[in-house]
Parts: C-alpha cells; sequence; structure tokens
C-alpha cells in the first residue's frame, strides 16, 4: 500500500509556465535598465536619485493604499517598480524631485489603484502621472538642460542653464543642432529616459526574445511615424534627415516600446494592436505638426488607451472552423 | 518541410523539451500479469457495453464479456483467462463507480475460439469493419471514439487518413516507443484502413523529437504513392484532431463539425497497429502500452499491460514512489484526470500514469488578469481566451459564445502560458456547462409554452 495522504485532485491542465506577473515585469525593468545607464552618464547622479525617488513614491504609494483599504498589498507583482521607473523617465532631469514624487502618487492611487488595481486601469499610469504634472507645473516639466550639465543630486537647480530639445527645432521646421548620432546614443536634452534611441531599442529587442511583447504595436508606432514624417517633412527639408531626426527624437522610442506595449492599456488582438499602434502614430505625427506642444507621444497614447476596449470588440480574430467573413456572429446552435 | 498549425505552447525546460527524456529511450516493457483484471464496461464514448457473463463463468483471453450497447458503443474482452469473480460497479479512473466486469487470473493465458488470424484480403469490406468492431477498437489517444463508428460514418466522405502520431503531451512515449519498435504494426494498419476506406492519400504525422523512429517508417512506406510520413512541429496541442488535420492538409474542421466534414479521418498509432493484430492475429483490444512517469516514480517506464491491470500495479512495476506523491494523473499532465487512489485500471485510453510530489503548488488566491494576451497567442483554436474568462465570470452567455467558449477544446495552452495564473479552463467548463444547462432549459420552457398552447385550442 501507497501514502495517498497528500494527492490533490484538480482538473486539468497540471502544469503551468514558470512565468507569472512578477517575472514579466522584472523583465521590462531589465528592459529598461541601459535607458538608465545611459541617463546616469548623460545626465549625471541626479537622474538615479530622481528615479530612486518615483519608484519609491510609487511603491510605497501601492502598498499604502493597499494598507488603508484594508486589501492585500500587491507591490508583491513589482508592476509599480515599472510604473516609477516609466514616470521618472518622463521628467527633466533638472525638475525639482517633489514634483515625480507628487507625479508617482497620483499614478499609482488615482490612475491605477482606484480602478482596481492592475490589469484595471484604463490609461497607462505613468502617462497618466505625466499629464497630471503637466497640467500642475508646465514650466518645470518643459525645461531641460543639455547633456552633461553639472547638476546638485537632489537639491535645486533653479540656477541651471536651460537649453532647446531636438523637438523644439523640428516643431519651427528646422532640424535640430544634434546629429544623429547624438540622438542615437542620447547626447542631447529631454527628459531623464527618454533620450537614448539605441539604449531603448536594446530594451525592446530584449523584451521582444523574451515574448515579453510582441512587435506588433511599436512597428505599426514608429512606421506610422516614419511614413508620415518621409512623405511630408516640414520646411523643405531633407525627407530622410526629417524622417530620421522625428522617429529618434523626443519620447516615440520610449512611448511606442515601453508605454504603448502596457498590457492593461493596450488591445489584446494582433490586428487590434496594429490598429491601436497605427492610431498612435497618426495623432503623435498630428500633434508633433499641429498642436500646441513640440511632443505628442504622451497625449497620443492617452488618447488611444480610451479606445482599447472598442478596438478589442471590432477586431476579433476569426476563430478556427469559422468562414472567413462571419466570424463575429456565433453559427452554431 | 515541417508542418504544423498557429497557436500552441511549448512546455517543459529546454534541457528536456516536453519532459520525454525520462521514458523515451526505454523500450517497452511487459508487465506481469495480473492476478485480477477490472473491466468497466465503458471504456469508450458513447453507450456503455452490457455485460454477458455472470459471476462464476469461466472466460477465455479475448472473449467478449459484455456486449455493445449501441452502434456508438463498443464491446468489452476478457484480457486474462480465468473465473469471472465479480459483476459490480467499481472505481473507474474517471472518479465514479462503474459497472465492472472483474475476472480472477487463471495464469493460462488460454486463448477465445475469436482469436485466430483472417484472411484480410478475402474478407468483404462489410465483415472487415464488424471484425473491428467486435474487437472493441477504439481510439486509443484517449478520447475513445469507437473506430468503427469513424470508419463507417467516413466511407464516401473521406479522402485522406491521418496517423496521429504527433504525442504532443508532455511525458507521454508510448506511442514513440511502438513506432521505433513495432513500426510494421502501424504501417500494416494503416495500409488495411486505406483499403477499407478507399484513399488516395495517407499521412503519418510524427513530432520532430521523434525523429529516430523516421527511418525506420520511411523504409516501411518507400514506394508507396499512397502513404507519406509528415514531420511536425514540436509544439502542444499537435496531436489535437482539429490542429493536426490543419497542420497535415491546411484544412479547418468547421466549428461543430466532424473531421470527416473536413474529408479527413484521424487514427491513434496504438489503434492502428491494433487493427494489424487483429487481423494478423485475431486478438481484441486486451493490452495497450502506458507511460509510467512523473516526479514521483523511482524508475520511470513504458509498460505494456493487460487493460483491466490496477494503477498499483504499475507503480510496482517502476519501483513505487520516491516519496508520497502529490498529484497521480491517468493520460497527460495538460488533459490528464487526476486520480485519488490506485485502484482504478488500465483502461483503453490510458496513455500514461504519472505521480508529482513535491511540485511547487502553482494556483494563487484571486488571480487578476495583466491582460497580456499570451492566452490569445497561444490558443490553438484562435478564440478569446481573456474575454472568454471576463465574460464568462459574468455570465453573459452570449458574449462568451461570441468569443468562443464553445469553441474551446480545452487543450489548456492558455492556462499554461498565463503569467497571472488565472484558472481559465476551469472557468470555461463551468461556463459551459452553465450555457448548456440554460439551452436545456430554454428548450423545456419552450416545449412547455408550446404544449400549453396546443393545449388551450
Amino acid at each position: 500500500m501507497y501514502d495517498l495522504s497528500k494527492v490533490v485532485v484538480t482538473s486539468s491542465p497540471h502544469i503551468k509556465s514558470d512565468e507569472d506577473t512578477r517575472s514579466v515585469m522584472f523583465d521590462v525593468i531589465i528592459a529598461l535598465l541601459p535607458a538608465l545607464a545611459v541617463a546616469f552618464y548623460t545626465f549625471g547622479a541626479r537622474a538615479l536619485a530622481i528615479t530612486c525617488l518615483t519608484v519609491a513614491a510609487c511603491v510605497i504609494s501601492e502598498w499604502a493604499y493597499c494598507r488603508v483599504m484594508g486589501k492585500k498589498a500587491t507591490i508583491g507583482d513589482c508592476s509599480a517598480v515599472v510604473t516609477g521607473l516609466l514616470l521618472a523617465y518622463n521628467v527633466p532631469v533638472n525638475a525639482p524631485a517633489w514634483m515625480p514624487v507628487i507625479g508617482g502618487v497620483f499614478a499609482i492611487v488615482v490612475v491605477k489603484m482606484l480602478f482596481g488595481g492592475i490589469g484595471k486601469n484604463f490609461i497607462n499610469p505613468a502617462l497618466g502621472g505625466r499629464a497630471f504634472m503637466m497640467a500642475c507645473w508646465t514650466a518645470l516639466m518643459t525645461s531641460f538642460v543639455a547633456p552633461h550639465t553639472n547638476l546638485s543630486v537632489i537639491g535645486s537647480t533653479a540656477d541651471a542653464v536651460t537649453s532647446a530639445t531636438p523637438l523644439a527645432a523640428l516643431k519651427n521646421g528646422q532640424l535640430p543642432d544634434a546629429s544623429i548620432l547624438d540622438l542615437l546614443l542620447g547626447q542631447t536634452g529631454g527628459v531623464i529616459g527618454e533620450t537614448c534611441a539605441l539604449a531603448l531599442i536594446a530594451g525592446g529587442v530584449y523584451l521582444l526574445v523574451r515574448k515579453v511583447i510582441t512587435i506588433n504595436i511599436p512597428a505599426a508606432y514608429i512606421l506610422t511615424v516614419a511614413v508620415l514624417t518621409f512623405l511630408f517633412p516640414m520646411g523643405g527639408q531633407d525627407r530622410l534627415q526629417w524622417m530620421l531626426s522625428q522617429v529618434l527624437s523626443g519620447g516615440l522610442m520610449l512611448g511606442a516600446i515601453f508605454m504603448a506595449t502596457d498590457y492593461a492599456t493596450s488591445p489584446v488582438t494582433p490586428k487590434g494592436q496594429i490598429v491601436f499602434g497605427v492610431g498612435c502614430g497618426l495623432l503623435t505625427v498630428f500633434i508633433r505638426y499641429f498642436g500646441g506642444y513640440p511632443e505628442g507621444v504622451s497625449y497620443s497614447i492617452l488618447i488611444m488607451n480610451s479606445l482599447v476596449w472598442a478596438i478589442d470588440a471590432h477586431t476579433h480574430p476569426r476563430k478556427f472552423g469559422y468562414p472567413a467573413k462571419a466570424a463575429k456572429k456565433e453559427v452554431q446552435g | 518541410m515541417v508542418y504544423t498549425f498557429r497557436g500552441g505552447i511549448h512546455p517543459g525546460p529546454h534541457s528536456d523539451p516536453g519532459y520525454k527524456a525520462a521514458t523515451n529511450t526505454k523500450p517497452i516493457e511487459l508487465l506481469p500479469v495480473p492476478d485480477q483484471v477490472i473491466l468497466p464496461v465503458s471504456m469508450h464514448i458513447g453507450a456503455p457495453a452490457s455485460p454477458i457473463v455472470k459471476v462464476g463463468d469461466i472466460v477465455d483471453l479475448g472473449q467478449p464479456v459484455a456486449e455493445a450497447g449501441g452502434f456508438v458503443s463498443a464491446p468489452v474482452h476478457a484480457t486474462v483467462s480465468g473465473k469471472v469473480v465479480a459483476v459490480e460497479p467499481r472505481l473507474h479512473p474517471n472518479g465514479s463507480k462503474v459497472l465492472s466486469v472483474v475476472i480472477e487470473n487463471d495464469g493460462e493465458d488460454r486463448l477465445h475460439e475469436s482469436v485466430h488470424p483472417y484472411d484480410f484480403e478475402a474478407m468483404s469490406n462489410e465483415e472487415r469493419i464488424e471484425l473491428i468492431r467486435s474487437a472493441g477498437m477504439v481510439g486509443h489517444g484517449g478520447a475513445t471514439f469507437p473506430t468503427h463508428v469513424k470508419i463507417q460514418s467516413g466511407i464516401g466522405k473521406v479522402d485522406t487518413i491521418i496517423v496521429n502520431a504527433a504525442e504532443c503531451e508532455p511525458y507521454i512515449t508510448s506511442d514513440h516507443r511502438l513506432l521505433l519498435e513495432r513500426p510494421e504494426e502501424v504501417v500494416g494498419g494503416l495500409k488495411m484502413l486505406v483499403k477499407i476506406l478507399g484513399v488516395q492519400t495517407a499521412i503519418i504525422g510524427i513530432e520532430e523529437n521523434k525523429s529516430d523512429v523516421f527511418p525506420k517508417i520511411e523504409q516501411l512506406i518507400a514506394g508507396d504513392p499512397v502513404l507519406k510520413l509528415y514531420p511536425l512541429k514540436c509544439k502542444y496541442p499537435q496531436g489535437a484532431e482539429k490542429q493536426l488535420i490543419n497542420a497535415c492538409t491546411g484544412r479547418e474542421v468547421p466549428s461543430g463539425k466532424l473531421p470527416a466534414d473536413a474529408g479527413c479521418a484521424v487514427f491513434n498509432v496504438d489503434t492502428v497497429g491494433a487493427i494489424y493484430r487483429r487481423f494478423t492475429t485475431g486478438m481484441p483490444v486486451v493490452r495497450r502500452v502506458v507511460t509510467v512517469s512523473g516526479s514521483a516514480i523511482v524508475e520511470p517506464k513504458n509498460l505494456e499491460c493487460r487493460i483491466g491491470t490496477p494503477l498499483e500495479k504499475l507503480v510496482d512495476a517502476c519501483g513505487g514512489f520516491k516519496e508520497p506523491p502529490n498529484k497521480l494523473l491517468m493520460g497527460g499532465p495538460m488533459m490528464g484526470n487526476a486520480q485519488f487512489s490506485l485502484d482504478a485500471p488500465v483502461f483503453k485510453g490510458t496513455n500514461a500514469f504519472l505521480a508529482f510530489c513535491g511540485e511547487e503548488d502553482k494556483r494563487v488566491e484571486d488571480p487578476q488578469c495583466i491582460r497580456c494576451g499570451r492566452c490569445i497567442n497561444a490558443c490553438p483554436m484562435h478564440l478569446l481566451p481573456m474575454y472568454m474568462n471576463v465574460y464568462g465570470k459574468m455570465e453573459d452567455f452570449d458574449k462568451s459564445v461570441e468569443t468562443g467558449m464553445l469553441d474551446c477544446i480545452e487543450c489548456g495552452s492558455c492556462a499554461y502560458v498565463c503569467p497571472a495564473r488565472i484558472p481559465l479552463v476551469q472557468q470555461f467548463r463551468l461556463t459551459k456547462g452553465k450555457i448548456m444547462a440554460k439551452r436545456a432549459a430554454d428548450r423545456a420552457a419552450a416545449e412547455a409554452k408550446a404544449k400549453a398552447e396546443a393545449e388551450k385550442k
């Protein structure tokens, strides 16, 4: 006779991949690190300090929210760390340190937790936090310093000399001073995490290899921007030069690879992801060309976020064994 | 060229894809015949068979002990010679008690008079199908659909036969070993099926992880214009009937229809071998190969055992358990049935018995969907498991069905990849049950209304 006292009976399937929400978020954190390393090199220790503060603000506010509401603590899934990183990547390094902390609390408590926590928020928490800061402290959010400016690690930066970003030049129909190589290597002004296109692309490749994201959204997004800017260069600029500058400047890489692919706020159907990416691309170019701000990435994604359920509902894949067109209506009785 | 379908998953570590290393090099061993066999009258899909022996009867090996209970049914044969000691409900691997014929083995293996070679060529097609039917032949892959029904309903409709040698379920290697050790039975049985069904194409679909069987099979089918060997990509659920047909022929079985509606008939490796043995030796279905594996098994093996052998004998033959198991499975880990006792017998659809110990319990309390979409990419039926779960929980049956509830084959791919560890398949089973119950209630209500109105007039 064998000892069967420990035997559990469940229904199939009985095995499960080792992956869980935390390991997925861990992959995203790893993918975000190259950009942080470049930010440290480009903007100095202050970039690290602001990032750490923002991450701490996000994690602590999620923990505190759960505590106050009497819910099980959810910080173990590490999604608040991702939000914190992305939010910090969206502020200028010379911004006061308290600003992204308040932004982080807003992103987590208002945008994420009040809607039910992970997977339930309908707009990207980091972008929601950024929009909040943009509305409250527009001047602080839009003044940038040149790379390698010597800044206090945590203290005031009010006396720092500000400089123009590549996007400001593009807004006026001029090519930026920074070369394409500078844009690739992040040696320009801009928010902490957006400047180095190469580091962000490296992170994107990592996410693709680890199958954390599919290529649909970033490819659709970036290609749409590339095609539109190639077809319609402003100020009589060289098409190719203009297109490359547009694609590599500002928050496009950060947005297309890390923000637009946020699970909770992007479509889950492959067709829907392409629609979503193209929509983000169109809006980005519209805002960059015709909008009030030089940058349109974050508002484009926020607008598309609100359409996700509708996009999903209209892009159901054809089910196996169904005729090509009538896939939407159930045929069996 | 390697054939496959869209969707699916790759269970197991890179070092041991599909967890098959424990047994895929182990030759099939004969399990000693047990003292007693338990033969449930329901080892197939369809009507249960009805016993035709009573307690005290002496039966021979291969003698029918229960006859088919209808067209979609299959007879049951004595798998040892000896005395019937009980005809009573016994524990079935499905977890319930099912009427079973219990035979005490007299150790003689005395053959029944019906067990003798048959001349396949001299027989008419009706006689051939009857011989297959009377052998109690069912799908040995686990679904256990009566083989004669598949053949009978396929004649004239089917233009392609596919032998399912994908064996995509993790851990299981019984079909692999059969192909390696007895390829002539498989090819021989397939040639018979080709004649019975009168088809021009017969495909043996084998996953690439079994490439060591390719040379032998290629040699056996060389020069035959009908038989083909298709290597299949290693992917679960490559062996699911609809996915296999799609991989091999590009066709899709229409929703709610049968493979015959796509012109295909799919047979398991062991079923085809059993057909060959039925004609060449006259033996009905009395044995099958079972992979015994899993982390709790001391020495994993491929065992050929008599149907009706209690699971405990298989564990004995494999050296027992390393430590007390926490999960016992009949079949593979993706679609197999959990067992709570070792008294249940090996039945016609048992391709594996697995025992696990020390496995991490990956269930979580209150799992939260993060909308990652992995379930959608993994679904081999191209459904939306994530939305099926949401609508199923909300009991929005129309939306559940629209997102794919009734097309779900319960392969478990979505639940396997889900990082939030949501019990998706379990939710789908629950919702399917609710939908069926609601449809039955609606029908009953409509009938009652019609009846009441007819009475009023």
